[in-house]
């Protein structure tokens, strides 16, 4: 309500555009430092429920994290002034969280490591990518320009693991490469770029997609040819599944091309086709492959082998049952007996301290940061920009659903990581490259908006 | 376009509010039922971390307690200071074994979570009140430690109780196992000595005195010499058996042979001194007959699991099923009728066993304590007990062991010639080395064969002391079990000098203050 009336006050004052700038950035100012208030009290927290004490380096902790977000928070200041106050402190307060909870656990004997040393050092280099990509991209259809070098990298990316001496395979999916010293999951980057080579690649063709040329029984199908795209799609996920292994990965990029493409081109039997199409070769995959089986039975009845392959989603299930309603306090659980707890299974641990208060709240954190991005994309004229704006929320939005859903199990777990609270690099630079284009997009509308309305008053003028 | 977007963003409400149900479902609704799944060990975790409370010993000894740890996913350990001496009673708590003894009969206590303790008021939910309870126990540290040195490291058990109330005073069995081994909070460490002692000879994790049976041999005369009285069928002088060297019973050629082959008989006391096992056998099958004998030995307990308040006890056998009756044991014999009531029956040969404690008889050390102890205290068995009370750190009683009547074994009258007969075997029979000075002692010993052609004797001894005319103050019995390097032991050489010393010990006043630890 807020900032509706102040629009329309904005809108009778002289410098309208400046105004609505400021009135974003103040409350995104505010919002952050609700969130650090949030995540340095998380912080004390942890450490007087695990260790009684108020942590040594509570002063330098919260320096840097202020530090961080003002810096972020300037620099969207500088350049992205009028865009949406709510995506940065959301995405603060997810990292802030899972950052608390990885420092938490690295406190634990059976974690390896000093993973919150890397974490801080990761988010450093997140903010970083959020502040770099704010300054290179000014305008989101630059990259429309690019689109084939976007979608050959992006395919690249994506196919990196596999490739001889730079691919790992680690814990059973080969999603790692690892150049000299350095490992990352070029996935995390993969999905980035194609979904930006998916929405310049729909915009163009979106017109040819939505006629309807070829009949099938009650059903009205475009022509043949259209269909490749999403056949191309539809094997670029089974390769995934399939060679790499990485079920999580797969899903997320089907479903996220067939979002964008149901919403380009506003035609229900894409959604249908792809449906149709998944399911055949997720059955496929099911009935030949055995770490799909595997995923399956498990998911079906984790009790049957619950010390073995059922252990993770048995022991998050009684970390979460354990939780509560209020949670065990930060601290006081003891979610280090999960494998994986730091990564893909962080959600288990923040659910046991949390509580379903605490995860209630996760869940609400990331529709917001869904129903931002959503909100960016309806507002954005220009159709490259909708589309990358709804397949960049469609990214972080099934993402946490994917991992969150295979946690709790209304999924098959995939490994997958929860995103900006997951230990782990690329997944956070991602994230952060992937808030600043939501950023930018904003940021654009708005200014068009206020050129528009500069217009019209010096039309009526 | 837009359109589709709202309509995705409903897609996104709708599928996090799946998520936001099955997290109901998880953590709230379906919570208690995945706390209590068998292959969660949250709860076990937290348990075993858990402080409880100590465990004291009747004459002001530590037996268990628990300690904090600084760190490890356990928040305290139990301690058992005196190490395996009180094992075959408190038992342990263990991560991966579970409990036993008294801490798990009494775990609720013990961990504070009985309904009485977890709520006193509504303030202790919110203030995290110390709940827990500590137990006194029955047993005296003097008297374990006098059982424990008498038997040595021979394979056997040795029970001590006031019969008048049940309390057991004494409860050691060996080989036992050190507790503080098995609740090692490296769980690790605690598996390797559980698997170690699950190998190791003799089952020193089972308790001997209460969960492991035993040929009771002689010492069941006891018993059948009541069911004899009891059912008015004889008396300490009526009738006289001749002597014998074996009596051979219907229905059979195997002889009931008597110890060593020598001759034996006479009256009911001197039969008792003598334990005479021919005319033990003969009595059975020919005077008292399998109903009355029966029911004299389910009087006595047999065939009933113990209601000691200490887990998994087993019940002593007495075999209840002879067969039909075929014809009276004086048609059978050719006599004239009228000279007794009893029916020959089909498996009379087994009966006649059975009267001298051998055939399918079994019985726990703790049986046979009890069987000397009901004699001692005018034919009444109490319930036995090791807790004498539970008490909350602030003071409030809790509970207290089980010590109403189990049994009413005979009657008053029989109790004091069975007495009588008992003393006898003490003061002029093969339990002489029973006898403690300033006391009247009664007894009964038992060298029970292990097979027919094997010398290896499982040597036995039960008895009662007190003072003469009251209620007997302390019953005994001691078992040392078969042994082949050492072949034959008699009750009266072997078990009655260790019964001896724990019936002297026993008899002190309890020590008032608490004595340093004895490693």
């Amino acid at each position: 309500m807020t900032s509706r009336r102040r629009w329309g006050a904005a809108g009778r004052a002289d410098d309208s555009g400046a105004v609505i700038g400021r009135v974003r950035r103040n409350t995104e100012l505010g919002l952050i430092v609700l969130a650090s208030v949030i995540v340095v009290s998380a912080y004390v927290l942890a450490s007087l429920g695990q260790n009684a004490s108020i942590p040594a380096n509570i002063v330098p902790f919260l320096g840097v994290v202020l530090g961080l977000l003002v810096l972020a928070h300037v620099a969207t200041r500088r350049l992205a002034p009028f865009a949406d106050p709510l995506l940065l402190p959301l995405a603060a307060l997810l990292n802030g969280l899972g950052y608390v909870m990885i420092a938490r656990l690295s406190g634990e004997p059976n974690i390896n490591g000093d993973l919150a040393g890397l974490q801080s050092t990761w988010t450093a280099i997140g903010i970083g990518a959020y502040v770099g990509t704010l300054v290179f991209v000014d305008r989101a259809r630059t990259l429309d320009r690019y689109r084939y070098t976007v979608g050959a990298v992006g395919l690249g990316l994506l196919l990196v693991p596999l490739m001889p001496i730079i691919g790992r395979e680690i814990n059973g999916a080969r999603i790692w490469a690892s150049i000299g010293p350095i490992n990352f999951q070029p996935g995390e980057f993969a999905k980035l770029a194609l979904a930006v080579f998916f929405a310049s690649y729909l915009v163009d063709k979106r017109e040819l997609l939505r006629v309807a040329t070829f009949r099938v029984g009650p059903f009205w199908l475009p022509e043949p040819k259209h269909l490749a795209p999403i056949l191309a799609a539809w094997l670029g996920s089974l390769v995934i599944m399939v060679a790499e292994k990485d079920l999580g990965s797969s899903l997320l990029f089907f479903a996220v091309f067939v979002v964008m493409l149901w919403v380009a081109t506003e035609r229900l039997w894409y959604l249908l086709i792809s449906g149709a199409l998944f399911s055949a070769g997720a059955i496929l995959a099911w009935s030949r492959f055995s770490h799909v089986q595997r995923r399956v039975d498990t998911w079906l009845d984790p009790w049957a082998d619950s010390r073995d392959s059922g252990f993770q989603v048995t022991e998050s299930l009684f970390a979460l049952a354990d939780g509560g309603l209020t949670g065990k306090g930060l601290g006081l659980g003891s979610a280090s007996r999960i494998p994986e707890v730091e990564n893909d299974f962080i959600f288990a641990a923040l659910g046991e301290e949390l509580g379903l208060f605490g995860t209630t709240a996760i869940l609400l954190t990331y529709l917001l940061i869904v129903g931002s991005g959503l909100r960016i994309a309806i507002l954005a004229e220009n159709s490259f920009e909708k589309i990358l704006a709804v397949g960049l929320s469609a990214l972080i939005g099934i993402q946490a659903f994917i991992i969150i859903g295979g946690v709790i199990r209304v999924v098959p777990l995939t490994g997958i990581t929860l995103p900006f609270v997951s230990y782990g690099g690329s997944s956070l630079l991602a994230n952060y490259v992937i808030l600043a284009l939501l950023i930018r997009i904003s940021d654009q509308t708005a200014r068009r908006l206020r050129a528009q309305e500069e217009q019209a008053r010096e039309a009526v003028s | 376009m837009n359109a589709k977007i709202l309509r995705l963003g409903v897609a996104f409400m709708v599928l996090y509010t799946l998520l936001f149900a099955q997290l109901n479902n998880v953590q709230l609704f379906g919570a208690e039922k995945l706390a209590e799944n068998p292959v969660n060990n949250r709860r076990a975790i937290r348990d075993f971390g858990q402080a409880r409370g100590a465990i004291w010993t009747a004459d002001g000894v530590l037996i268990a307690r628990s300690d904090p740890v600084a760190n490890g996913q356990f928040e305290n350990r139990r301690v058992y200071p005196e190490g395996e001496l009180f094992a075959e009673v408190t038992g342990y708590v263990s991560f991966n074994s579970g409990s036993a003894g008294v801490e798990r009969e009494y775990n609720d206590e013990l961990a504070g979570r009985t309904a009485g303790q977890a709520y006193g008021d509504v303030g202790d939910f919110f203030l995290g009140r110390d709940t827990t309870a500590d137990i006194t126990m029955t047993l005296r540290a003097d008297v374990q430690r006098v059982a424990r040195d008498a038997l040595g490291d021979r394979r056997g058990a040795v029970v001590a109780l006031d019969p008048r109330s049940g309390a057991i005073i004494a409860m050691w069995g060996w080989p036992t196992y050190d507790p503080n081994l098995l609740a090692d909070t490296d769980t690790a460490a605690a598996n390797v000595e559980r698997r170690r002692l699950l190998d190791a000879a003799g089952n020193p994790l089972l308790p001997t005195t209460y969960r492991e049976l035993y040929f009771p041999g002689s010492t069941f005369k006891v018993v059948t010499a009541t069911a004899a009285v009891d059912n008015e069928v004889a008396t300490l002088r009526d009738p006289v058996f001749a002597d014998e060297r074996a009596y051979t019973p219907p229905l059979t050629d195997v002889p009931v042979g008597n110890f060593g082959g020598s001759t034996c008989g006479g009256d009911l006391a001197e039969i008792m001194r003598r334990s005479c096992n021919s005319a033990f056998a003969q009595l059975a099958a020919e005077i008292i007959g399998p109903g009355p004998l029966i029911a004299t030995a389910e009087a006595f307990g047999f065939n009933q699991i113990p209601p000691i308040d200490l887990p998994d006890a087993v019940a002593s056998v007495f075999p209840a099923d002879y067969g039909e009756p075929l014809q009276s044991v004086d048609s059978f014999f050719g006599r004239p009728a009228g000279g007794s009531d009893v029916q020959v029956y089909e498996d009379t040969p087994s009966l006649a066993r059975a009267a001298i404690g051998q055939f399918d008889v079994k019985a726990s050390p703790l049986q046979m304590a009890l069987v000397a102890g009901a004699v001692g205290n005018a034919g009444v068995m109490r319930e036995p007990h090791v807790v004498a009370e539970v008490r909350q750190q602030n003071g409030d009683l809790v509970g207290a062991g089980p010590s109403g009547l189990w049994q009413q074994s005979m009657t008053l009258g029989t109790s004091v010639l069975m007495r009588e007969a008992m003393v006898g075997v003490v003061v002029n029979g093969t339990a002489g080395r029973l006898a403690v000075d300033g006391f009247e002692v009664g007894g009964k010993t038992g060298t029970a064969q292990l097979g027919r052609s094997v010398a290896e004797t499982h040597a036995w001894i039960i008895g009662f002391a007190g003072e003469p005319g009251q209620p007997a103050q302390v019953a005994v019995a001691v078992l040392v079990e078969a042994d082949p390097a050492v072949g034959q032991q008699t009750g009266g050489t072997v078990a009655a000098p260790i019964a001896q010393q724990v019936l002297a010990q026993a008899l002190l006043p309890v020590p008032a203050a608490p004595e340093p630890a004895d490693g």
